[in-house]
């Protein structure tokens, strides 16, 4: 029973011929004079500084871009000769987000959604629900609950929802870039299985080449000033354009150089205490407890990394330090030095009183803009402090330049890209220069370009004495960063700091 | 936290499909709805606490689900009582409040009367499942299914918004924010939640719509929706609960017709 021997599994041909894309209320092309054919059964990767319009054309490829009033189109693109829109189901479309994918409450409903609204006969969707959920692996009753789901478990659950449409063209929009390193292999392992068995064209975006280099056998890159850079075979493309590649944000492999590197310090670590955790637990809400017995302290001019497994209370922990969430029990006391007058525990500070001591940027940048403008953002925090209008712009604009922000200072923080907003929501916290800061993920889903400029404003910091918490999964930013790691293990299970490395 | 969670339980009323359901409770809520007199309530109410001991819940279950009813009920009751249109004998008097034997009786059967709408309502809904309700409403009621199941999937949002509201209240806090006037911040942060909701929704009905939602063919349904001997046999009980509350208050002589 697989799709290969199934007499619907097709595979799709792919043309552009000068097309251009022009989203509604924008100026500048997305995609611009773009000539390409894919053959039928190819499997490509498609690689981009971001803002190439790699998304944009996947979308495109998928019908799912919108008709004329969400944008102006150039030229022609057509998937097996006809327009995209017109042949829904032909091409199947796996979004980077996982939560934002599920649409029915039950795993069975949700994969058979796509059949439904197809119009495949009863009795032929439950055959193709099956086969899809076998097919990537996700071996749980038809009726299991979505929202009990991992975030790997969701991608793999949208890719057998698209996989049971029987896709001739199957387009994968950075389906990992949100997961854990679990994840990440569970997705990448069903995604080969499912080529195995499938003649589909395939085409996927990523930033870190590693994971799909071995699945594709052709390499596109896509020109930010419109049209294709390099286009071949993997090796020769990685190997012609490597460089270029990475300074555009994308991990080739084998390239690590130009990696920042850690000064090395000579911090005497008894000194600059700022928090004392002793027995401290931890909760999301007041009933439930996600971990206890935690002994661990914060130092100034000192990174400590927080890694261990999804759902062990790595983000509880981080924001509970940062004074955001109440301790469930135990002791979390800051120095007398760090309180500077304010009281021993954090949770009890005022908002203003955490601005100069502990900075947290949010695992969702979106969770923490508040203003109109990139520049009203990163002036929050001064004006709450009640600085002086002058002293407010010259700090803003140090950071605006610091994190090459300046062409978007009066952009809506929502429209920025993912880097430019990973880059904003450490700013925003930048800003009052607090003597902690506390980072939830802060790397997760960024290129390699964002990556290098975070890891670098980090370290700068480090050496100039402020203390940094960052919560991981990243094993190359806590290598990179961390100067502890503290790791969380199984859940309410006593444990101790791992030693320092 | 999932609005969607499924019920589960062994009872008949699970198998029933939710549009019975739906159809039982606003059939009986119509027919009570006619009249205000304690009679018809009450019989409602005597009838409607036998068939509960069918309606597949727990005794802790059923207070637990249905004390909002207990608390509109009295409450209503109460108002009524007091600020009832006055009519016979005068109890007590005080500046606007006037408790007469008009506005005892009123009370009495607005008590009994939202017990007898609200308490079914509940217990009927309680073992509703959402998604069966959606092919319900499409495959037997034939409402657009392009409206139904934007409905559906937008239900399964509603989860996400309540860890985005928690989200956002401590990133206020961590921004320097979080201090003074509680009005003025929960407006805000209303306001940034309205902005991520209706990107979480534009990012579903993309999902959706690379799923073939909205394509140019006539849909099929993997679940069937069935309206059988049991829809219209819970539709029949509430018919005749509803027929003998009204017998038995017309024949009493205590129907108070609404709109007469």
């Amino acid at each position: 029973m697989t799709a290969a021997n199934s007499p619907t599994s097709r595979s799709a041909s792919v043309d552009a011929q000068g097309w251009g894309w022009r989203h509604a209320g924008r100026t500048g092309w997305a995609v611009a004079r773009l000539d390409l054919r894919i053959e039928p059964g190819e499997r490509v990767l498609l690689l981009g500084a971001s803002g190439a319009g790699k998304s944009t054309l996947l979308h495109a490829l998928a019908g799912v871009l919108g008709g004329d009033d969400e944008g102006e189109q150039h030229g022609r693109l057509l998937v097996n000769g006809g327009e995209p829109a017109a042949a829904r189901g032909q091409a199947g479309l796996l979004l980077q987000d996982p939560d934002s994918q599920v649409i029915l409450a039950r795993v069975g409903d949700d994969v058979a959604f796509g059949c439904e609204n197809l119009g495949v006969p009863r009795e032929e969707i439950w055959r193709r629900v099956r086969e899809s959920l076998h097919l990537v692996g996700l071996d749980v009753p038809l009726d299991h609950p979505t929202s009990a789901l991992s975030g790997g478990q969701k991608q793999r659950l949208a890719l057998a929802g698209v996989l049971a449409m029987r896709p001739g063209l199957l387009l994968l929009d950075e389906p990992t870039a949100n997961l854990d390193p679990t994840g990440v292999i569970e997705v990448r392992d069903a995604v080969a299985r499912v080529l195995e068995h499938s003649a589909a064209t395939f085409i996927v975006i990523e930033h870190r080449v590693a994971i799909w280099q071995d699945l594709v056998n052709r390499v596109i890159v896509l020109d930010q000033a419109g049209g294709v850079l390099a286009d071949g075979r993997p090796e020769d493309v990685l190997a012609s354009q490597g460089e270029r590649l990475s300074a555009a944000g994308v991990w080739v492999p084998g390239r690590g150089h130009g990696m920042p590197v850690r000064r090395a310090t000579s911090r005497d670590e008894a000194d600059g205490i700022l928090l004392r955790a002793e027995s401290l637990a931890i909760a999301r809400t007041k009933s439930v407890v996600v971990a206890r017995n935690l002994d661990l302290t914060v130092r100034a001019g000192s990174a400590l990394a927080v890694t261990g497994p999804n759902g062990s209370g790595k983000s509880t922990l981080a924001l509970t330090l940062a004074g955001l969430l109440k301790p469930a029990g135990g002791r979390l006391g800051a120095s007398a030095g760090f309180a500077d007058g304010a009281g021993a525990a954090p949770i009890g500070w005022t908002s203003r009183q955490l601005l100069t001591r502990v900075g947290t940027v949010f695992q969702d940048p979106e969770h923490q803009f508040v203003a109109g403008t990139v520049r009203a953002e990163l002036a929050v925090g001064p004006r709450a402090l009640g600085r002086s209008g002058p002293a407010v712009d010259s700090r803003v604009d140090t950071l605006l330049q610091r994190l090459r922000l300046d062409h978007l200072a009066e952009a809506n923080p929502f429209t920025l890209s993912g880097g430019e907003k990973r880059r904003l929501s450490v700013g925003t916290v930048l800003a009052t220069q607090p003597r902690l800061l506390v980072l939830d993920e802060p790397t997760f889903g960024q290129d390699f370009r964002t990556w290098r400029e975070v890891v670098a404003l980090l370290l700068e910091l480090i050496d100039d004495g402020t203390a940094v918490l960052a919560v991981s999964h990243d094993s190359d930013f806590v290598a990179a960063v961390a100067d502890r790691e503290f790791r969380l293990t199984d859940p309410v299970a006593d444990r101790q700091p791992v030693a320092p490395r | 936290m999932s609005v969607l969670r499924v019920p589960e339980g062994t009872h008949a009323i699970f198998r029933v499909n939710p549009v019975a359901k739906l159809a039982a409770a606003l059939l009986l809520a119509g027919v009570l709805m006619l009249t205000i007199d304690w009679v018809s309530a009450l019989v409602a109410l005597g009838c409607e606490a036998v068939l509960f001991f069918w309606a597949g819940l727990s005794a802790r279950m059923f207070l637990l689900r249905t004390l909002p009813v207990w608390l509109a009920a009295p409450t209503a009751g109460l108002t009524t009582l007091l600020y009832g249109q006055a009519a016979g004998q005068v109890y007590w008097a005080f500046g606007l409040v006037h408790v007469t034997q008009g506005s005892s009786d009123l009370a009495v059967a607005t008590t009994l009367r939202i017990l007898a709408i609200g308490l079914p309502s509940v217990v009927l809904f309680v073992t509703v499942d959402p998604t069966d309700l959606a092919d319900g409403l499409a495959q037997v009621v034939h409402l657009p299914s392009r409206f139904v199941l934007g409905g559906l999937a937008g239900l399964r949002l509603v989860g996400l918004f309540i860890e985005d509201w928690r989200a956002l209240e401590l990133a206020r806090r961590a921004r320097g924010i979080g201090d003074g006037g509680a009005i003025r911040r929960l407006a805000g942060q209303a306001f940034a939640l309205l902005v991520l909701s209706i990107r979480r929704g534009s990012k579903l009905a993309t999902a959706m719509e690379a799923r073939g939602f909205g394509a140019p063919v006539r849909r099929t349904w993997a679940r069937p929706s069935r309206f059988g001997t049991r829809e219209y046999a819970l539709v029949g009980i509430g018919l005749l609960v509803a027929l003998l509350a009204v017998v038995v208050s017309v024949a009493t002589g205590n129907w108070n017709f609404v709109l007469a």
